[in-house]
């Protein structure tokens, strides 16, 4: 049971001295972070700095070449299958392209996970999803339609539904506003915090939308090189005289981004 | 604020509601959806207390998610309507705030539109209108491809030579291998059959004519269409339906590239060269095998039966394997590519089209088949 509203000092994600390599190219060269329960923690960096790299070693889809990560305080190398089977329950994922299952409509892809994980009956099942589905604001009506009938960010909304159906303890997103309008990106960003503040989770994002960042992140760690830049809030990172640090917070939209989250509308 | 339970999964502590003193009831354990299907079977033969107002105890609650608060909100809803009011003890803040988020934003899903049981006569009219649609559009892609063919004849040029040997590898070289073994196969079960039948007639020698004729004639086109349907036509129908759904197909469009020239013409015109070629290579392999049986059940030896080959198996035999091969091939690089184009929406379209390539195509080559067969009897060659 925790009822604190803050983070916590209980690490959920431990990331330890990673390093991958994808042939001769260095992707991480020790990496090391924290994720606290109940923190909105951002992974963010340039292009090909290997951060959704890093998000898909944490959810077992990759390994590292070395290091070592722990899930839960649990070492997912040494995981036994069950145990890994109970860690992707405990985690949604929303990939960067929806993933949503193009074979079934989004009610059924967000009852998908429960259907699999769970015994409940079809009707329980639906109305769990139908509540997902209102939760994420995705529109009622478009609820029996098939992904390829969907809009960009109505695909985004759709995939994060299916992420929360089982409730996870840990939810990543992996590049959650990226191809959105800014007012999408605005929406999906208020609904990120709306779903932290009702659900409690622990969110872990995968971004370089320096509005998002402002705007969501608690803590952010910048990648960058193949090592961790800088680790800490947005206020720490952006004060910070490393040069590298400099280059990413305070170009012309570094300062943009900032002004706006300083001057809510 | 946070509603969210640390779920202690090995830990398991079913959700149950229970009746108490005072007719109270006692809502209970984990009311996560992990826990709650006993009580979803239980609770529908469960018996209330004929009350006004209900007692409901949720202090023993000790953890609820999103899943169980549903649940818990449809239950207070059945209960709501049949008239008795419902007062809460004990039930923590947090999972009141759950259950009062839940109840904010609960819509019942619409379900599926059933699909409308239609007569016999409108079903009839339906399918044949999709079949006639079908038709016109493949029509007009079998048009599309003539022409396409035609120019292609006149300006060699606008061909693309490079992808076109690229393929010619691909699906002809590279099923040499699987093509040769099967043939060769195919010529010793008709050789294994045929001499059964001839030694107790002591026509031995004739085995040649049966092994030939069949051979070259029937056999191997037939065995090279239908491997080459399921090896390349199915890949021309993925390849190009995965262009189609990643959008690649229309970045050719917009960079003023035809797919009609950039992918159906070098496909066909490749089966069009590999196909008869890949057949004379499964002629030679089938008669072989038929040759070393030949050999073993009959004692024919091969001289034998090459000098009876020479003398037994006439030209045309050979010429009308020859010929039905480019047909052939032009039916499976067509239907290939036609299923590719017609793929649309996500992945699952690819692979019943896919199916559909590989069906359709080996239909249609045996239905030609028979055809030369029926028109060559006509013409008595």
């Amino acid at each position: 049971m925790v009822l604190t509203a803050g983070p916590s000092t209980e690490p959920l994600i431990e990331v330890r001295h990673v390093c991958t390599r994808f042939g001769s190219a260095i992707v991480h060269d020790d990496v090391s972070l924290d994720v606290y329960r109940g923190e909105v923690f951002s992974i963010a960096g340039g292009n090909g700095c290997g951060k959704s790299t890093l998000l898909r070693e944490i959810i077992l889809l990759q390994q590292p070449n070395s290091g070592t990560i722990k899930v839960f305080g649990r070492n997912i190398k040494e995981m036994s299958e069950g145990e890994a089977r109970l860690l992707h329950r405990r985690c949604g994922v929303m990939f960067q392209h929806g993933a949503l299952f193009s074979s079934l409509t989004v009610a059924e892809n967000v009852a998908a996970p429960l259907r699999e994980h769970t015994s409940l009956s079809r009707d329980l099942i639906r109305e769990i999803a139908g509540v997902k589905i209102a939760l994420t604001g995705f529109p009622m009506e478009s609820a029996n339609k098939y992904p390829d009938e969907l809009s960009g960010g109505m695909r985004k909304r759709a995939a994060l539904a299916r992420a929360i159906a089982l409730d996870p303890e840990i939810l990543f997103l992996d590049e959650p506003t990226s191809g959105l309008d800014p007012i999408s990106a605005g929406g999906f960003d208020e609904l990120v915090q709306k779903l932290k503040e009702w659900l409690g989770l622990t969110m872990v994002i995968v971004t370089h939308d320096l509005d998002s960042l402002w705007r969501v992140a608690d803590r952010v760690v910048l990648l960058g090189q193949g090592r961790v830049l800088g680790t800490g809030t947005m206020e720490e990172l952006s004060r910070s005289e490393d040069p590298l640090l400099r280059e990413y917070f305070h170009g012309p939209r570094g300062r943009a981004a900032r002004e706006q989250a300083w001057n809510p509308k | 604020m946070t509603a969210n339970m640390q779920k202690d999964l090995t830990n398991h502590n079913q959700a149950t509601i229970r009746i108490g003193e005072e007719e109270t009831i006692f809502y209970e354990g984990n009311w996560t959806i992990q826990e709650l299907s006993d009580l979803e079977h239980k609770l529908r033969t469960f018996s209330w207390p004929k009350r006004d107002t209900l007692v409901c105890d949720g202090s023993r609650i000790t953890a609820m998610d999103t899943g169980g608060a549903v649940f818990l909100h449809l239950h207070l809803a059945a209960i709501q309507q049949e008239g008795q009011r419902v007062v809460w003890r004990g039930l923590r803040p947090e999972f009141e705030a759950l259950l009062k988020l839940i109840s904010l934003n609960y819509v019942q899903l619409k379900s599926t539109t059933p699909s409308v049981a239609r007569n016999w006569l409108d079903q009839i009219g339906r399918a044949s209108w999709i079949r006639l649609q079908n038709a016109i559009r493949a029509l007009g892609f079998l048009g599309e491809s003539a022409s396409g063919l035609f120019r292609a004849v006149f300006a060699p040029r606008s061909l693309r030579w490079r992808i076109l040997f690229n393929n010619l590898e691909v699906d002809g070289f590279n099923a040499l291998p699987i093509i040769g073994l099967l043939s060769f196969l195919m010529g010793i079960v008709i050789a294994y059959q045929g001499a059964e039948q001839l030694k107790t007639f002591g026509a031995n020698i004739y085995i040649v004519d049966l092994v030939g004729i069949s051979m070259l004639r029937e056999i191997a086109p037939l065995v090279t269409a239908i491997l080459v349907a399921g090896r390349s036509g199915s890949a021309y129908t993925a390849q190009i339906g995965t262009m189609k759904v990643t959008e690649e197909l229309d970045a050719v469009r917009t960079l003023g590239i035809s797919p009609m020239q950039l992918l159906v013409l070098p496909k066909v015109l490749v089966l069009t060269i590999a196909l008869p070629l890949l057949t004379v290579y499964a002629d030679v392999v089938g008669v072989f095998g038929g040759m070393l049986i030949a050999s073993a059940q009959l004692d024919i030896s091969f001289t034998e039966f090459i000098a009876r080959f020479e003398y037994a198996i006439v030209l045309k035999h050979y010429i009308i394997g020859l010929i039905k091969a480019p047909v052939f091939a032009i039916i499976i690089a067509l239907v290939g590519c036609y299923q590719g184009f017609q793929i649309h929406g996500g992945v699952d379209s690819v692979g019943r089209h896919t199916t559909i390539s590989v069906v359709q195509s080996i239909f249609l080559v045996i239905v030609f088949d028979s055809l030369f067969s029926i028109f060559l009897n006509w013409w008595g060659i």
